[in-house]
């Protein structure tokens, strides 16, 4: 038989580690992406005097690269420091899965972000938040490095489809070097708007393609 | 390898031995070209599997022997009858073309690229079962409109329009009218001398014929622009070499669908609706209750993806789509799915299964015990399986 994914893959698609709530966690996100319809929660205990992970599960409502990722990551992230889970890429997940077909990357995206976004929501409970810095390009750069062009599996800054941004009052205007009518076009919006309009002074974000 | 189990028979069939022993003949010994009467007598014998091939095709759709022209498959059939027609219309007439939502790719991409080159298209809203509505289509129709392209089945939910009806408001509004019939044919009785359709695709590859190999039924006087060069074959509407043994299993596997097997086919899927309805909770039958190709079920299991429920299924050894946008090359969630008014999740969870000649009523009860065994598992690592149970409780 041949089947789309890895043997790894497989494996933890058959039998995901983790998997579950946690009663009264002490982080926890759901992440969603309208472009494919994926959905993950993710759910952390953490010690408060070592800050480490002492607990994780997640849920998924999504592919087989979804729940695998949802399974490798919350692995990695036990008995991992905050700092240390914070900096586990989308990267190191698909090369411990021993590899994704590109065009997944975004269902897998999304459970690295649900880990962040946890970890995220437990910083900000217990105000270890960084005082709020008005948004900047580079922030905005920085977000849609998180955004994966679906042809590529590459995200969007590194393969040079940022044309433009400008930031205007709470308005963050972007040029997309794409024509509005390629298939990825709509799903790249909704992603790129997900991941800008949650920054705390961002008004609107206004996506704009070539033609 | 286990026994697979092929539930995706509207995508591909396999090839019945009966079709492949008819076409060798034509591969091994009257390999020639069809050449005119005059030819060398392996050329005549050609010539006359070609013609007695087209002759049983016209025949089973009560159409004439010059009617129907061999191509390569649906896609091919399609992008002839909108093309053909766009072409040759457009000065004469109009560009203004009417299709609806949810056709299949060739008659939909067709439109858009007649789009592009400046026609004007109508897309057609159907209703929360996939049927086009009437009124709609006759207020849609302008002094421009130059052809009506309506499927008679739906290639995933596997709806049925009324071409019946649809042929006759366009005959009396003298436009002509396409219809994809590639999910019908041999399965539902077309008769073509009662429905006054001008253009049907026809296709063998769903009904255990070889693939690659379609016709398009182009009624008399119906004029099409030819659009690849070439010779003047098949009444110099289609050019390229003829593909002989593919018109002969073609007409060999049209030959081997019987009434009783159509029949055994429905009693299947109807079970296997019943079954899963009744024994699998927080289900939607996606599509017409009876309205609906014999041979087709689609169903959306809630909180679950797609493509999840398929892969655990393929590693069980059943073979089956789904809608959802994880399982497609575009990302897109079925254009289908999102026409008869579903939402991305209603897309996400859905699952085809198409039966074809080689199932059997234990195929349906051991699929069913298996997707049930599937859609349990995943329920439990769903967060949304478990946001409903708790508004349950």
């Amino acid at each position: 038989m041949k089947f789309p994914y890895n043997e790894k893959v497989l494996e933890h698609f058959r039998r995901p580690h983790n998997v579950g709530k946690l009663e009264n966690p002490d982080g926890k996100a759901t992440e969603g992406s309208p472009a494919c319809g994926d959905m993950v929660s993710v759910y952390i205990k953490v010690n408060p005097q070592s800050n480490i992970i002492e607990d994780i599960k997640f849920e998924s409502y999504g592919c087989a690269s979804n729940i695998a990722t949802g399974s490798i990551i919350t692995d990695m992230a036990k008995g991992k420091t905050l700092e240390e889970a914070k900096k586990i890429t989308w990267q190191q997940a698909t090369e411990a899965l021993g590899g994704l077909p590109p065009i997944k990357a975004h269902c897998s995206v999304l459970a690295v972000e649900g880990l962040r976004a946890a970890i995220q929501n437990y910083e900000e409970k217990h105000g270890i938040i960084a005082e709020k810095v008005p948004t900047t390009i580079e922030i905005v750069n920085n977000r849609l490095k998180k955004v994966m062009n679906p042809l590529t599996g590459l995200d969007v800054v590194r393969t040079n489809l940022i044309k433009k941004i400008e930031i205007d009052n709470g308005k963050v205007l972007l040029t997309i070097d794409l024509p509005s009518n390629h298939q990825f076009a709509a799903s790249i919006r909704e992603e790129i708007k997900e991941k800008i309009e949650t920054l705390w002074d961002v008004k609107e974000v206004i996506v704009d393609f070539i033609e | 390898m286990e026994k697979n189990v092929y539930l995706d028979n509207a995508a591909a069939t396999r090839l019945d031995e009966r079709v492949l022993e008819a076409m060798k003949k034509y591969y091994f010994e009257v390999y020639a070209v069809a050449t005119s009467e005059f030819g060398y007598s392996l050329g005549i014998e050609a010539r006359e599997a070609l013609d007695e091939s087209r002759e049983f095709i016209a025949k089973n759709i009560g159409a004439d022997f010059e009617e129907i022209v061999f191509t390569s498959g649906s896609t091919e059939s399609s992008n002839t009858a909108l093309k053909g027609v766009a072409m040759d219309l457009k000065e004469k007439k109009g560009k203004h073309i009417i299709v609806s939502k949810i056709e299949d790719f060739p008659v939909l991409n067709s439109a858009k690229s007649l789009e592009r080159q400046g026609f004007e298209i109508t897309y057609l809203d159907v209703d929360q079962y996939g049927l086009i509505n009437l009124d709609q289509l006759e207020k849609s129709i302008r002094n421009d409109t130059v052809l009506v392209s309506i499927q008679h089945a739906n290639q995933e939910i596997g709806t049925m329009q009324d071409i019946s009806k649809i042929s006759e408001i366009c005959k009396n509004k003298d436009v002509l009218f396409h219809t994809d019939a590639t999910h019908t044919f041999t399965r539902v009785p077309i008769d073509l001398k009662k429905i006054p359709a001008d253009l049907v695709t026809l296709s063998a590859h769903t009904i255990h014929g070889p693939k690659e190999t379609g016709a398009l039924f182009i009624r008399k006087n119906t004029q099409i622009s030819k659009w690849m060069d070439g010779g003047f074959q098949e009444f110099n509407k289609r050019a390229g070499l003829e593909n002989i043994p593919g018109a002969v299993g073609f007409a060999k596997a049209i030959e081997l669908v019987t009434p009783e097997e159509n029949k055994n086919i429905q009693n299947m899927r109807n079970h296997l609706i019943k079954k899963v309805l009744g024994e699998i909770p927080d289900t939607t039958l996606n599509g017409h209750k009876e309205k609906r190709t014999p041979q087709n079920a689609n169903i959306t299991f809630h909180y679950v993806e797609g493509e999840s429920i398929t892969l655990h299924l393929d590693m069980r050894g059943f073979s089956v789509s789904t809608g959802s946008a994880c399982f497609s090359k575009s990302l897109e969630a079925s254009h289908v799915i999102m026409g008869i008014g579903g939402d991305h999740e209603r897309a996400h969870g859905s699952v085809r299964f198409t039966f074809g000649r080689y199932n059997t009523m234990e195929d349906v009860e051991s699929i069913v015990e298996n997707i049930s065994e599937v859609v349990s598992e995943l329920r439990k690592i769903s967060p949304l399986g478990k946001i409903h149970e708790e508004d349950k409780k």
